[in-house]
C-alpha cells in the first residue's frame, strides 16, 4: 500500500476557492476516483464530487489530476503519483464550479442538443477515421439483417471543453465536443447544421492546439474531427459558389 | 448555490503551460510570437520615425544598433518570425485536413528549422 496525500479543490458556493489536504492510503493499482471517494467516506462527507460509472461509460468524473484532464474512474494512481507522493485534484476548467470537485456540464449539454449530438448511431458510422481509430473487424451482420446500432463514443465528460484554451476565453464558442459531432453526422446529410459550424463561434473559432485530443479519454479525437468538418465547411461554400 | 463564473482565467489561460501537451505548447509560442512580432512592428515604426529628427539622430541609432544586445533582439524577431511563418504553413495544411495525425512530428519540424534559421542568422549577424 502507498501513503499518498490528495491535495483537494474545495469552493463553496460564492466562497474563495481553497484546498484541503488528506492523507490517503491506497493500492498503486486503484484510480484516482477511488481515493476521492475513500476521502469522503472516511474523512469529510462535505466533499462533493460526481460519479457513478466507474467504468468510462457515464463521463462523469472527469476531474484535473496534477493540472491535467482525466476521467479519474480510469486513471490509475501509480501513474500520475508515487508512494509519498501528492495529487492535485481540481474540478474542469471553463465551466462554473457549483460545489468543490463538481461543475455545471449545462452548457456543454444545451450545445450537444443544439448540434443534434445522435444519441445512438448505425455501426457504419462509428469514428474510426482519426489517429488510432481503427474500425472493428468482421463484425457479422445482425441476423435480421439492417445493422447494429452503436452509442457515440463521445461521453459528454466536457474534458475536451476543458483543456481547451479557446474556450477558456470564449465561453460562447461550441467547442471540440460539439463540433465533433457535427463532423460525425456529416454536413452533407445534416445541411441544417451548416450554419453552426461555419460560424463565428463555430468551426473557425479553433485554433489548433490538439488539446481536445490529447485530453479526450473516450478516442473522438475532436481535434482531427474539428480539421475534417472544416474541409466540409469548405466544400459546402465551394457547391455554393460553383452552384 | 453555484458559482455563475467560469472557472478559468480567460485570456491568461492562452499562455498557462501547466498540463499541456505538445500542441498546447504550438499554441502557447504561436501566440507568444504573434504578440512579440506584432511589438516589434510598432517598434520598427518608432524607429523609423527618427528619420524625420534628422540625419544625426538616426546615425546615433544605427551606431547603437550594431551593439550585440540589438543583434539579440532582432534574432528574436527572426526566430519568432521563422517560427510563426512555419507553424502557420503547418496550420494552413491542419485546416485542410492534412497531416492532422502528424500534427506533433510537424511542430517539431517547425521548431528545427525555426532553431537552425536562427543559428545561421546568429553565426551571420555576430560574425559580420
Amino acid at each position: 500500500m502507498w501513503k499518498i496525500t490528495y491535495r483537494v479543490h474545495r469552493q463553496k458556493g460564492h466562497e474563495a476557492p481553497h484546498y484541503d489536504t488528506f492523507q490517503v492510503e491506497v493500492d498503486p493499482e486503484e484510480y484516482v476516483l477511488d481515493g476521492v471517494e475513500k476521502i469522503w467516506a472516511f474523512e469529510d462527507r462535505s466533499l462533493t464530487f460526481r460519479h457513478a460509472c466507474h467504468h468510462s461509460t457515464c463521463g462523469a468524473c472527469g476531474m484535473r489530476v496534477n493540472g491535467v484532464e482525466k476521467l479519474t474512474c480510469i486513471t490509475k494512481i501509480k501513474d500520475v503519483t508515487q508512494d509519498g507522493g501528492t495529487l492535485t485534484v481540481e474540478p474542469l476548467r471553463n465551466f462554473p464550479i457549483v460545489s468543490d470537485l463538481v461543475v455545471d456540464l449545462g452548457p456543454l449539454y444545451r450545445k450537444m442538443e443544439a448540434v443534434q449530438a445522435p444519441k445512438v448511431h448505425p455501426l457504419s458510422m462509428a469514428p474510426w477515421e482519426g489517429e488510432d481509430i481503427r474500425p472493428p473487424k468482421e463484425v457479422p451482420a445482425p441476423p435480421e439483417g439492417g445493422e447494429y446500432i452503436r452509442l457515440p463514443d463521445c461521453l459528454e465528460c466536457g474534458i475536451c471543453i476543458s483543456a481547451c484554451p479557446v474556450a477558456a476565453s470564449d465561453p460562447d464558442y461550441l467547442g471540440p465536443a460539439p463540433l465533433a459531432a457535427i463532423q460525425i453526422q456529416g454536413l452533407d446529410g445534416h445541411p441544417e447544421l451548416l450554419a453552426l459550424a461555419d460560424s463565428q463561434e463555430g468551426v473557425w473559432r479553433c485554433h489548433s492546439a490538439f488539446e481536445c485530443s490529447a485530453v479526450c479519454p473516450s478516442n473522438v479525437d475532436p481535434g482531427w474531427r474539428i480539421m475534417d468538418l472544416r474541409k466540409q465547411v469548405a466544400t459546402q461554400r465551394l457547391k455554393t459558389i460553383i452552384g | 448555490m453555484k458559482a455563475d463564473k467560469h472557472n478559468s482565467k480567460g485570456f491568461w489561460d492562452w499562455f498557462n503551460p501547466a498540463g499541456r501537451d505538445v500542441g498546447g505548447w504550438a499554441f502557447i509560442l504561436n501566440r507568444i510570437s504573434a504578440l512579440g512580432l506584432a511589438f516589434y512592428l510598432y517598434l520598427h515604426l518608432f524607429v523609423l520615425g527618427k528619420l524625420a529628427q534628422g540625419p544625426e539622430v538616426f546615425d546615433q541609432f544605427i551606431a547603437a544598433a550594431k551593439s550585440p544586445l540589438y543583434i539579440a533582439g532582432e534574432l528574436l524577431v527572426i526566430a519568432a518570425a521563422l517560427y510563426h511563418g512555419l507553424n502557420g504553413v503547418r496550420l494552413v495544411l491542419n485546416s485542410f485536413n492534412i497531416g492532422v495525425p502528424r500534427q506533433k512530428q510537424m511542430f517539431y519540424t517547425a521548431l528545427a528549422l525555426t532553431i537552425l534559421g536562427t543559428l545561421v542568422f546568429a553565426t551571420r549577424m555576430f560574425a559580420g
